[in-house]
């Protein structure tokens, strides 16, 4: 995820000395390749969010600093920033149903390697108004820009795209994946604010928060932080029986039922 | 008021979850059934995962069963000793069930199979139930007399070997059709998370010959069992079982029963099977129309890559 650091001094200065941007170009030349460096710090409201069985989703606040910003380049809003808040990662499968005799079955299936389970987003403005520049190596933030690749051999690479877009429409519709691109708001010149939604059905786990800083269209700066999503009290006592003591687990569950069902039975035979 | 379930993984309203336990369990009190027939589409219909929905609704079954069993038991018409071969059967059935059902699973094909073979069995014991309960209807409408058969001369069932004498059932019958008809409900009891009354009453009705009095004792009795074991497996083997939903479920479930029994007391045989045919049907041709019906989405999402071998 890090930018290595020689290209991305590279690309910073050929933004400073050619101005090749459509942005950049009208920025006067004379603020030329700064010496000073851009900082970016960046809290959470919260370190850990905890599923407990009310749970309904949650906001998550970031805050964060811009420190040396360049006064002129702010105030024509040249600076962005993006943040994300990434799932765990684990593959996933789309599968595509044909008609087959009559009836819908799935006959194709695609397996994405290591994709976020959960992505929130959110930003200053669209990502797509955010000028790219040619020559800054292409940046995984996003959804549209996340990297997916298949797993195995895939033959058809115009259906490999159908099932990218597949992936992202149907995580986008369940929830896991969201975007909010005036979720980024800049409470001063150098301090924003950015608001991140976790649904419901948020998977339990290390997530990471990303916070990114484009300059002129140019990432610059990263930070990242961790964030716990863990299931509480008695929702995760019950997920750990469930995989750690499958069989005990199992045997409560049907004395459960036997009791409430011979239970009824006793309650009701008195009328 | 939502709760939220920790195997599903998911937040639902826990009224839903109490509304559908309550209906379906007057309903399996009323037939007689375990009512996993319904539960399972209805919780799939309400966006549980499959998966889970299965196995959740095979522990349910145990629940809604248990408290028919024991009232069957106590007015004595159950059979213990025609439920034990059964339940010979129902226990290897299940053990084939699970395996299956893992491998289905894994190849992405579950759901289909799922529903094909609910509107496969619905459909054909729905009409069979229905057709039979109508004639008898009519029959009874215009006085004539039932159709006596006189033991022995039933069909090619009662020529097999191995015969066994059920004393409650006044039957001697051959064992294997009977674990037979146990293996072939505990293989549904796994893979479609039902107790499979709806198809071992109607068979040990019009197959087996069994008197009517004790078939629902019965069949309770073995599904019991059957289902609990399948609970057990399917907790060890594909960690599905979801305790929070089958509670809820659970609870409704058998106070629902309680009343349905009474009902059905009151209604005649025929009737019964009629509704019961009808009911069945209904669900099976719902599931029909969603595998024909274009999908709103060709497209569906799985977590892991059950794909790649």
């Amino acid at each position: 995820m890090r930018m290595p650091v020689v290209p991305c001094l590279f690309a910073l200065l050929l933004t400073g000395f050619c101005g090749a941007l459509p942005a950049a170009a009208q920025v006067p030349l004379g603020t030329g390749p700064s010496s000073i460096r851009e900082g970016l710090e960046i809290g959470t409201s919260t370190s850990e969010i905890a599923i407990t069985s009310e749970f309904r989703g949650a906001d998550l606040t970031v805050f964060g600093a811009l420190t040396n910003a360049d006064e002129l380049f702010l105030a024509i809003g040249q600076y962005d920033v993006v943040v994300t808040l990434e799932g765990p990662r684990d593959a996933a499968t789309v599968r595509r149903k044909e008609r087959v005799f009559g009836i819908w079955m799935n006959t194709q299936s695609v397996t994405f390697e290591q994709v976020p389970e959960s992505y929130s987003m959110a930003s200053t403005r669209p990502l797509e108004d955010i000028p790219r520049s040619p020559s800054a190596p292409r940046m995984a933030v996003g959804i549209e820009h996340l990297a997916l690749s298949p797993i195995g051999y895939v033959g058809n690479a115009l259906s490999v795209a159908e099932f990218r877009e597949a992936y992202r429409r149907l995580k986008l519709s369940g929830g896991l994946y969201q975007r909010d691109t005036a979720g980024v708001r800049f409470v001063s010149p150098s301090l924003f604010r950015a608001t991140l939604r976790l649904p419901a059905n948020v998977p339990d786990g290390v997530h990471v928060v990303h916070a990114y800083l484009f300059k002129s269209g140019e990432l610059i700066l990263q930070r990242d932080l961790p964030l716990r999503v863990v299931k509480t009290g008695l929702e995760q006592t019950i997920t750990d029986a469930a995989h750690q003591q499958p069989l005990l687990y199992g045997l409560v569950s049907v004395l459960i039922a036997l009791v409430t069902g011979w239970g009824a039975s006793v309650l009701f035979r008195r009328e | 008021m939502t709760v939220y379930l920790p195997i599903a993984e998911l937040s639902v309203n826990i009224f839903i979850i109490l509304g559908m336990g309550a209906a379906v369990g007057f309903l399996s009190g009323m037939f007689g059934v375990g009512g996993g027939f319904l539960i399972t589409p209805l919780l799939i219909f309400y966006n549980i995962p499959p998966v889970v929905a299965v196995a959740t609704g095979a522990n349910q079954v145990v629940a809604s069963s248990v408290s028919g069993a024991i009232s069957h038991f106590r007015r004595g018409t159950l059979d213990m000793k025609l439920g034990s071969v059964l339940l010979v059967g129902g226990l290897a059935g299940a053990s084939a069930g699970v395996w299956i059902f893992s491998w289905l699973r894994k190849v992405g094909q579950l759901d289909l199979i799922i529903s094909l073979l609910y509107v496969a069995f619905l459909g054909t014991i729905g009409s069979l139930m229905l057709a039979e309960s109508l004639r008898a209807m009519r029959r009874a409408a215009r006085n004539e007399p039932m159709p006596l058969r006189r033991p022995g001369q039933h069909n090619w069932v009662h020529r097999l070997p191995l015969k066994m004498r059920f004393k409650k059932s006044k039957l001697y019958l051959s064992a294997i059709p009977v674990v037979a008809l146990g293996f072939g409900i505990g293989i549904l009891t796994s893979v479609m998370g039902v107790g499979g009354g709806f198809i071992m009453v109607p068979a040990m009705i019009y197959l087996l010959r069994i008197p009517t009095s004790v078939v629902v004792g019965t069949s309770l009795f073995q599904i019991i069992f059957v289902t609990a074991y399948t609970t057990i497996v399917q907790a060890a083997t594909n960690y599905s079982v979801d305790i929070v939903l089958a509670s809820i479920l659970m609870i409704a479930g058998v106070i629902g029963a309680q009343y349905g029994v009474r009902v059905g007391q009151k209604l005649r045989g025929e009737q019964l099977r009629a509704l019961l045919g009808l009911l069945v049907l209904a669900v099976g041709l719902r599931l029909a129309v969603d595998l024909v019906v274009t999908p709103a989405d060709l497209y569906s999402l799985s977590i892991g890559g059950f794909a790649s071998r």
